[in-house]
């Protein structure tokens, strides 16, 4: 084969796919830091340049500060719930696997996170419904007056945590589970002789060699979190004619802003805000292993 | 660790008490897709006896054949299944080709191909998803498959994948001897490169088709009629509604979740694989 067949072939392999990636990933990623600097209302022909204006305003309007919050605060409580409980269920699989059961195990937990979110949500809302679903029943039992879950503001954002919490576990679970599997059984064995527990073993050795991956799951976690739409959207929107508390969250105001109030300048500023916070996460988690390497 | 040893009395006991918390907890996280499924059969008394039962008293299909007369949910299914499959076929050959070039052929050019595909892989769908909805409607593709589809034929960590398994899996040694024997590379890409992926491929595949299928932001803005709504919108629209009750709302969930829950089934091993895959990246 010639120097000059190999390159056609690269090219004619490359090139669609270069091009598709350029047109659908390269160039909306470039449109959004362009808007972002500037005003367009959709039907205007002309987009003037207003600078950092967007982001100004941004940092004074109520509606978005309460999105960031409600985000951060599901995206941070689903981590907070996820990850000590992921790693806890990781190690007892890993414990039973010798178990007939650890498949169904596996499938269990993980069959949340690939159903569809919205018959899954749907299912939560009914848990959640104030007059016809079991939890307020349950809670009843143990003398607890009912509570309307998805209408109070604060109630309704942990409701979209648990929702959130059940569907990210499965990922974190099969992630811990793959890690655990290729831990050095030397060290589990020097720990034994040691004299530690099957519990202290958990602690000291688990935990701490799952650092590199608990910091990548965490990351993935986070970043699900913040962009956390369609959760919201089914729980928190209309009930059968009762309107439900809207959890505003960040990618619904930026739909918001861009196609009921046609703010396309200021929704892609917000859009930008999104990708700081995914870049910040992503660099200390690069930071941290880093840190660790040197170590 | 009772590995080797017989194990001990203590440790049996052990292993069965962790098994009696972990079947407690998997049926836990279970219960909301039974109860839901389980809805969908039960007759409006039933729906809100207390407490509310795992079978339905008199199974009924009446929710099921109003949802079906209501909506267009079949119409929904198909389109959310001609999305997912033509979205698939896309990745898989985007992330094949592109996958397998970058892995084998060096050069400066295609160190920066790789840096920028690595650079904008972790840059979330919902940051680029306004310039891109621009980018359909100037093509007059709102309300069509090829609109959603637009959102779905690449794939970063795709590339990323294949990339990392033909490194693995496919020595230099096995091409340079097919070009001395007179191959293209077209040849050897399709004869050889392919079929030593299909294990990855498959789990990419599935990775790839649960994406599409249960995607949501994307399709809730491209399609606005009735008849083009994904399965995941319809749906999400439908329960919004002032008429529906509960069980039809149970019953269109389940004719969604149902198939999903068998396919999973079916492909679980390939899926475990991809996702497993994916976390072991750095």
């Amino acid at each position: 084969m010639t120097a000059r067949g190999r390159w056609s072939f690269i090219l004619a392999a490359l090139l669609p796919t270069l091009a598709i990636y350029a047109w659908v990933r390269l160039y909306p990623i470039g449109d959004v830091l362009y808007l972002s600097l500037h005003e367009w209302n959709i039907i205007a022909k002309v987009r003037p340049f207003v600078g950092l204006e967007n982001f100004v305003e941004l940092s004074t309007d109520p509606l978005f500060l309460e999105a960031l919050r409600n985000t951060a605060i599901i995206a941070f409580g689903v981590l907070l719930v996820t990850i000590p409980l992921a790693m806890v269920l990781a190690a007892l699989i890993h414990a039973r696997t010798a178990s007939r059961l650890s498949g169904f195990y596996e499938t269990a937990i993980f069959l949340p996170h690939v159903v569809s979110l919205v018959p899954a949500a749907m299912a939560w809302k009914w848990i959640f419904d104030a007059r016809l679903g079991p939890l307020n029943a349950i809670l009843s039992v143990f003398g607890v007056q009912p509570k309307a879950w998805l209408f109070d503001p604060v109630l309704s954002i942990l409701c979209i945590v648990v929702l959130c919490a059940w569907q990210a576990l499965g990922f974190a679970v099969l992630i811990f589970l793959v890690g655990i599997k290729n831990l050095p059984v030397s060290l589990y064995e020097a720990a034994k002789l040691d004299g530690a527990g099957p519990v202290q073993s958990f602690f000291y050795v688990t935990v701490p060699l799952l650092k590199p991956i608990t910091l990548y799951v965490s990351v993935v976690t986070l970043v699900a979190g913040f962009n956390v739409y369609g959760q919201a959207f089914v729980l928190a929107s209309d009930a059968q004619g009762a309107p439900g508390n809207l959890v505003r969250v960040l990618v619904l105001d930026m739909l918001e802003n861009a196609f009921r109030n046609y703010r396309v300048g200021y929704a892609a500023a917000e859009a930008v805000v999104l990708l700081v916070v995914v870049l910040v996460l992503t660099a200390i988690q690069f930071g941290a292993l880093r840190e660790r390497g040197r170590a | 660790m009772s590995e080797g040893l017989r194990p001990t009395r203590r440790q049996i006991i052990v292993g069965r008490l962790i098994d009696a918390g972990l079947i407690l907890f998997c049926l836990a996280m279970l219960l909301p897709l039974v109860l839901l499924v389980s809805n969908a059969f039960k007759t409006p008394p039933d729906i809100l006896r207390w407490p509310p039962a795992i079978l339905p008293r008199d199974p009924t299909l009446d929710n099921m054949r109003a949802v079906l007369a209501d909506t267009p949910l079949l119409r929904w299914m198909w389109n959310s299944v001609l999305f997912a499959l033509l979205s698939t076929a896309a990745i898989l050959t985007t992330s094949a080709v592109t996958g397998y070039v970058l892995a084998k052929f060096r050069s400066r050019v295609l160190n920066v191909v790789f840096a920028i595909i690595l650079a904008t892989a972790i840059v979330p769908f919902e940051v680029y998803m306004i310039p891109l909805f621009f980018n359909v409607q100037k093509l007059g593709l709102l309300n069509s498959t090829a609109g959603l589809l637009v959102g779905y034929l690449v794939m970063s960590f795709g590339i990323f994948l294949i990339r990392q398994n033909v490194i693995a899996s496919i020595p230099d040694e096995l091409l340079e001897a097919a070009r001395v024997d007179g191959a293209g590379e077209w040849w050897i890409f399709w004869r050889i490169v392919v079929p030593l992926l299909r294990g990855p491929l498959g789990a990419l595949g599935v990775l790839a088709f649960f994406q599409a299928w249960t995607a949501f932001a994307w399709p809730l803005i491209v399609t606005t009629t009735k008849e083009s709504y994904t399965v995941e919108v319809g749906l999400a629209l439908f329960q919004t509604g002032f008429t529906v009750d509960l069980g039809r709302l149970s019953a269109a969930a389940t004719v969604v979740l149902v198939p999903t829950i068998i396919v999973f089934s079916l492909l679980r091993r390939n899926f475990v694989q991809g996702v497993a895959t994916s976390g072991l990246k750095d």
